[in-house]
């Protein structure tokens, strides 16, 4: 394998609101602001993560270009998926050996429509979508499966808004309180990821390339994503058995885990989350607040790749575990292990 | 220069008018045929277990599955459901309700669907559900509109109609409330003062002859305050007592009022209030209440 690693992220200050940015908008500054930090004007790869349900337009990542430059023509993918696959791709395409860095690129603005509507469409056009099977109801599904303790629910939500009030780039959210609305039982409304609008950006590098361009490159050591069953009638929503075998294929239990930033968009997956991976009591996990601080849908598992890097670039971790979920009930998981 | 963000807004629809066109394949296409015929189907893998709804490839193996299918349910259980208080428009039904996974009897799988189970409290894992089938049907999954518990409970109602004369005793006791009078009696062998009258004694059971008159006025034993209201009490809550009238040896159940229920207490003195002469009946209630005297209270 070729050594990558994250040599710089961006992320933007996400909002609770449409601010009034089209999505080039908020892509430009960030793309402005690595290549500053890198000193990169062009990149050997380009890859983003984004989702044209959010804004309703077809192709719509390809408007998100202008905000690149992709004259004279750029080697470009995209995945309709959260950034951090895109991040996958671009890590993959490093391994060819024939380029030596890459950027990545997610963003959405969910402030725009329904997202618990827009959510359904991407389940199952025969059993599940003409239902009206909502996300936060299948959510709530799991979240009884798993049986979860509320206090505990509770305290994840309180730490994770806590911490986000910490971070400039997260959404500022009051301790919860069941005045903001009545969820699906057992959810309750606040145990959801607030609506967000924002993206963020990653730079990789292999090699000597990453050394000449970081001082303390975050070594993306290990990365892999499983995905199962997506009908949820014939899995045990309980517990994650592909975030668990994704772990095992990143190696994340070789060593000790400092911090995990886990792409958990209700406080219960934060559970499931953590037993799957086997994180020791030890690990902070979210510290930067997490989905349920700031969640810029197609940019939030890009950014629990780009905090847990920040913390290795930083010298404020040795070791960190990002996560990445996709899909209903975390169907679809990513994890990558990354190391100073 | 961009100028600062403005307020401008535009609405916007996505929408395919009605509908993409999907084909089934056969799998899904005779779970859906058989749901058109009010029939639940699984489909058989080569590991033998039944798949509902079907799917072309057996989850665990990736293998094809097999042709063979298997008819399952209509009954299944609730294994796991979580409780929309609040229906949105695109939900199945439009009052509170149930999302749930079912295990249909003879499928080694859950099918998602709604259960419309009227509250949240007759919701539990466990709980066995039936579909309620759409009279309209055209092979789709809401051909079952929501899956309903089973019936475990029935409603009996009895309603029976009867005209009750009241027996001399109680004629005599009310001949004397509607004049404004207690009228109780005394037995000759044990000498007990009983009130309301009776013609025996409850206690030796020997005839009763001697008619005794009892005051307005007595000693609350020990009361109850009713939060529920009831069409012979004024208001809510009110107080129901027992009330030993001076003389008497068995107390008789009236209302106190004229007083805070929570003022009510064991040993309170206290006299019946009347209503007007002109509005009296034979009948109970002519006494209103009993109302404090303002005496000091009574050891019991």
């Amino acid at each position: 394998m070729r050594e990558v690693a994250v040599i710089a992220f961006a992320q933007t200050v996400h909002t609770g609101h449409d601010a009034g940015l089209a999505e080039p908008e908020l892509v430009g500054p960030l793309i402005n602001e690595v290549r500053e930090r890198t000193g990169l004007r062009e990149f050997g790869f380009t890859c983003s993560g984004s989702c044209d349900y959010l804004a309703g337009a077809p192709f719509s990542f390809v408007s998100a270009l202008d905000a690149i430059g992709a004259w004279p023509p750029i080697s470009e993918s995209h995945v309709e998926m959260d950034a951090a696959w895109a991040l996958y791709e671009a890590w993959v395409r490093l391994q060819h050996g024939d380029v030596d860095t890459a950027l990545v690129y997610g963003f959405g603005k969910s402030s725009q429509g329904d997202l618990r509507e827009i959510m359904s469409v991407q389940l199952d056009p025969y059993y599940l979508a003409p239902l009206g099977l909502d996300q936060v109801s299948y959510a709530a599904l799991q979240a009884a499966a798993l049986g979860a303790d509320r206090a505990e629910l509770d305290a994840i939500v309180r730490r994770s808004r806590a911490d986000g009030r910490a971070n400039p780039c997260a959404l500022d959210l009051p301790d919860p309180s069941e005045e903001e609305g009545p969820g699906v039982h057992p959810l309750r409304a606040y145990d959801a990821a607030p609506i967000t609008d924002g993206a963020a950006a990653i730079v990789l590098a292999a090699g000597e390339r990453a050394r000449e361009l970081c001082e303390r490159p975050a070594w993306i050591t290990g990365i892999a994503h499983r995905i199962e069953p997506h009908y949820l009638g014939m899995r045990d929503l309980a517990a994650s058995a592909s975030a668990a075998d994704a772990a095992r294929a990143a190696g994340v239990g070789k060593g000790p885990v400092d911090v995990a930033e886990l792409h958990a968009q209700f406080s219960h997956e934060e559970i499931i989350l953590r037993r799957a991976l086997e994180l020791p009591d030890g690990t902070a996990v979210n510290p930067s607040g997490g989905p349920l601080a700031a969640n810029p849908v197609m940019a939030t598992g890009l950014i629990r790749i780009g905090e847990a890097a920040s913390r290795i670039t930083e010298g404020r971790a040795a070791r960190a575990v990002a996560h990445a979920a996709s899909g209903p009930c975390l169907q679809h998981n990513l994890v990558a292990v990354l190391e100073g | 220069m961009p100028s600062e963000p403005s307020d401008l807004v535009a609405d916007h629809v996505l929408e395919f008018p009605g509908g993409y066109t999907r084909t089934t394949g056969p799998v899904i296409g005779r779970f859906l045929t058989e749901l058109r015929e009010r029939r639940l189907v699984g489909v058989r893998t080569a590991q033998g277990r039944v798949l509902v709804p079907p799917l072309e490839y057996d989850p665990g193996t990736g293998e094809p599955v097999t042709g063979e299918y298997a008819e399952v349910g209509p009954a299944g259980t609730v294994r796991t459901w979580a409780w929309v208080a609040e229906p949105r428009p695109g939900h199945p039904l439009d009052r509170p309700f149930a999302w749930a996974l079912i295990r249909l009897d003879g499928a080694d799988t859950d099918l998602v669907h709604a259960v419309d189970a009227g509250e949240v409290k007759a919701m539990r894992p466990g709980l066995r559900v039936r579909p309620r089938w759409r009279d309209a049907r055209t092979g789709h999954i809401t051909d079952i509109e929501a899956f309903v518990p089973e019936v475990t409970m029935m409603a009996a109602p009895v309603r029976l109609h009867y005209r009750l004369r009241p027996g001399q005793a109680l004629t005599r006791f009310l001949e004397g409330v509607r004049d404004g009078r207690f009228i109780g009696c005394r037995c000759g062998a044990c000498g007990k003062v009983y009130v309301p009258y009776r013609t025996s004694c409850p206690e030796c059971g020997t005839p009763v002859s001697e008619e005794v008159e009892l005051p307005g006025t007595g000693t609350v034993t020990t009361f109850a305050i009713n939060n529920l209201p009831d069409p012979r009490a004024p208001e809510v809550p009110f107080v129901s007592a027992y009330i030993l009238l001076d003389g008497a040896d068995t107390p008789m159940i009236a209302l106190v009022g004229g007083v805070p229920a929570h003022e009510v207490r064991q040993g309170m003195r206290v006299r019946a209030v009347w209503v007007p002469e002109e509005e009296r009946t034979l009948s109970m209630t002519n006494i209103k209440w009993f109302a404090p005297t303002g005496e000091p209270d009574v050891e019991l």
